[in-house]
């Protein structure tokens, strides 16, 4: 007899499988540590997002709406056109002033109308409103001169401290040292509110309006930086997909693999890490100095975010194209289509997913750049118009959304504090669309093979 | 074994298709096909067999220059089709592959519909003048690739969306559709069950009728089953050649008694 034929020795377990050795039990500890851990940092991460979210939620959407005083204004021909021609040059020859008396006659009938018992002068009263009130007023006459001489509802902004004290960041004690408003002031408002005059509401002059100055941050808007961005985004996509698009194809498929073309490939990955400050003083030398472009226009500051988006479209472009199995382009060579035709029939639009993704994200991350265009002007310009035309759009001076956040960011009245975190929010929303749009249209163009 | 032999000798196999002079072929340093000499034969199948890394697939992709898309490839030596060399100056790649098909190891149909798979080549190098012409030439090669009647019910359908077989076959039918007069298979057969082999099979026999069919193969049963002429490859040496029925029978060589006893491979 043999010890194999011995059904014993078989038979006997050397360990039970119902009891962990200390060994598993080591290695299953480590597991579940591990796990502990990762879950711990995605907490964290939640935790900062869901903070990140919630302070710019709170602190931003009070920008969106604003306070206006809705009145019965009765446009003085008297006052506004002396003439009675309705000349427009000579109705554009009253300044400002000029509408400063209809403003007060506004208060006054207001006051009477709805039986409001207050002590203060009517020059105390006009104070409430915002300094752009008679330009706004102004305005409207001059494009509607038809109007003079009758008596037409008309929405004024309210001061800022007013639009603080309706959404709770001015109250009477805060306001103890302020010479902007006084305490009878504050209560005039409530008075004003009880009547119906005073009210808060949506504000889409903050969406498309453009900047005010410091004085008036109730009329400030980021709507002229929003269209400063939209034509720096367009020429980022003209410049930046096409010539990454090339570069990539040409150095994945057709470049020989020689020293050369390593350094280029090393350069374009360094290229990627070199921080935003030093393509924006690039593009100060070269494009502003030297080229002789218009300074803060949205062409030079598209140039600029071009230099910086392309070695992240070329990066992701060739990624793309390496992750197109070769077997494709073997299939397309061995039915005798040229280089070319491989590449654009068959290899082109399986990568173009991918290289739809980068080019956005790459434009995603140029729509929130700031750094460059502080130095070629683009922070700290007021524009006041929208542009008319293409060329305009693209020529004259404008700022940009993040820069105009940083600019409101920057300046002394809370107000503006207010309206800075309003621009993140709009800003936020068109980089979540994009990135929203990346992941569409990759899971739509995506294709087995 | 018997039939094998009678098979071969049913071709006209005198005319030389291709005929390999002195090839050499370089992968950067390494010496990877040593002067090969081989005349292979017009409408006749002609198999390479030899273990792994013995450079019959390389020697197979010098014929319609797929090697010239690796940087680091070089081939010396002459390869004639029809007594014209394919590495001289004046040839153009893609006019050689127009006239040499492959078939590939993994089945590797286009992202598109089967139609498209086919059409994809007569339309590059015109071969159809109108829609009519095209379709024609579509289920032509669909029938010759003996997969027409699977798919004529679903030609607009992704020819990914077939099975490995039928995706190999779509493949051939799509080598055969650009009127190639030699076609090349790299292992066709190696990513199939053997119900899908046999059917590959049965058509590359069909296939020699009308091509010079030149394939490489890890599967001894395979050359013997639907070659006429076999060549045995070994660490870059072209060790013997000869017809397929002498090979298997009674072969010359040494190694190649050990490799197709199963001693070395």
């Amino acid at each position: 007899m043999t010890d194999v034929s011995q059904p014993n020795s078989a038979g006997t377990p050397q360990s039970s499988l119902h009891r962990l050795d200390a060994r598993t039990k080591r290695r299953n500890a480590a597991e579940s540590r591990f796990k502990f851990y990762g879950i711990v940092a995605i907490l964290i991460g939640l935790l900062m997002l869901v903070t990140l979210l919630y302070t710019i939620l709170s602190k931003g959407t009070g920008a969106f709406s604003q306070t206006f005083v809705t009145m019965q204004v009765e446009l003085l021909e008297s006052k506004l056109d002396k003439s009675g021609t309705r000349d427009l040059e000579k109705i554009k020859k009253v300044t400002t002033f000029g509408y400063a008396p209809l403003i007060k006659g506004a208060f006054e009938k207001s006051v009477l109308e709805h039986g409001i018992d207050t002590d203060l002068k009517t020059k105390d009263m006009a104070k409430i409103l915002s300094k752009s009130a008679a330009s706004q007023l102004r305005g409207y006459v001059i494009a509607n001169p038809d109007k003079i001489g009758e008596t037409i509802e008309f929405r004024f902004l309210a001061n800022s401290r007013v639009d603080g004290y309706l959404k709770g960041r001015v109250s009477r004690e805060s306001i103890a040292n302020d010479k902007n408003i006084t305490a009878a002031q504050l209560d005039f408002v409530d008075q004003l509110i009880a009547a119906g005059v005073l009210e808060k509401t949506f504000n889409i002059d903050f969406i498309i309006g453009a900047d005010a100055s410091d004085q008036r941050p109730e009329a400030a808007g980021i709507g002229v930086a929003m269209v400063g961005s939209l034509f720096m985004m367009l020429v980022v996509l003209a410049l930046a997909l096409p010539i990454g698009v090339a570069a990539s194809i040409y150095l994945e498929e057709f470049a020989p693999k020689n020293w050369i073309t390593d350094i280029i490939e090393v350069n374009i990955s360094n290229l990627a890490a070199v921080p935003s400050i030093v393509f924006g003083i690039l593009g100060l030398a070269v494009f502003i100095n030297y080229m002789h472009l218009p300074q803060s226009a949205p062409l030079v500051g598209g140039l600029v975010l071009t230099l910086m988006t392309l070695p992240t479209i070329i990066i992701s472009t060739r990624a793309a194209l390496k992750a197109v199995p070769p077997s494709i382009r073997d299939a397309a060579l061995g039915v005798g289509a040229s280089k070319m035709q491989a590449v654009f029939h068959h290899v082109l639009p399986l990568a173009a997913p991918g290289i739809l993704t980068g080019t956005i994200i790459g434009l995603a991350q140029a729509l929130g750049e700031t750094a460059p265009l502080l130095l070629i002007g683009m922070i700290g310009f007021i524009a006041s118009n929208m542009p008319e035309t293409i060329g305009e759009g693209l020529l004259s001076p404008n700022s940009a959304m993040p820069a105009q956040i940083y600019e409101w960011a920057k300046r002394a009245d809370p107000a503006f504090y207010e309206r800075a975190w309003g621009g993140i929010i709009i800003l936020l929303i068109f980089l979540i669309s994009m990135n929203t749009l990346a992941v569409i249209l990759r899971r739509r163009f995506e294709r087995r093979w | 074994m018997y039939d094998i032999a009678k098979m071969g000798t049913d071709v006209d196999q005198n005319t030389t298709k291709i005929s390999a002079r002195n090839v050499q072929v370089y992968y950067g340093d390494t010496h990877a096909i040593k002067d090969v000499n081989v005349e292979i034969g017009a409408r006749s199948v002609t198999a390479f067999i030899g273990p792994s890394g013995c450079g019959k697939s390389t020697f197979l992709r010098c014929i319609n220059r797929m090697n010239d898309t690796i940087d680091v490839c070089r081939v010396d030596g002459d390869i004639l089709i029809d007594g014209e060399d394919i590495y001289d100056k004046r040839v153009d790649p893609v006019q050689l592959r127009a006239k040499v098909g492959m078939v590939f190891q993994k089945p590797n149909p286009f992202p598109k519909s089967i139609y498209d798979n086919i059409a994809y080549g007569p339309r590059i190098h015109g071969l159809a003048k109108n829609k009519a012409d095209l379709d024609e030439i579509v289920e032509k090669s669909l029938r010759r690739g003996a997969i027409w009647n699977e798919v004529k019910d679903r030609l607009h359908a992704p020819g990914t969306g077939l099975s490995g077989g039928q995706q190999q076959r779509l493949c051939i039918a799509r080598a055969i559709a650009t009127e190639p007069e030699v076609l090349l298979m790299d292992e066709p057969c190696s990513a199939l069950d053997p119900i899908a082999t046999a059917q590959v099979e049965e058509l590359i026999d069909e296939l020699r009728n009308q091509f010079s069919v030149v394939i490489v193969t890890h599967s001894m049963q395979q050359a013997a089953r639907v070659s006429q002429k076999t060549a045995f490859f070994h660490l870059g040496n072209l060790v013997e050649y000869g017809d397929t029925s002498q090979i298997f029978t009674n072969p010359q060589d040494e190694r190649t008694e050990s490799y197709i006893t199963g001693r070395i491979g």
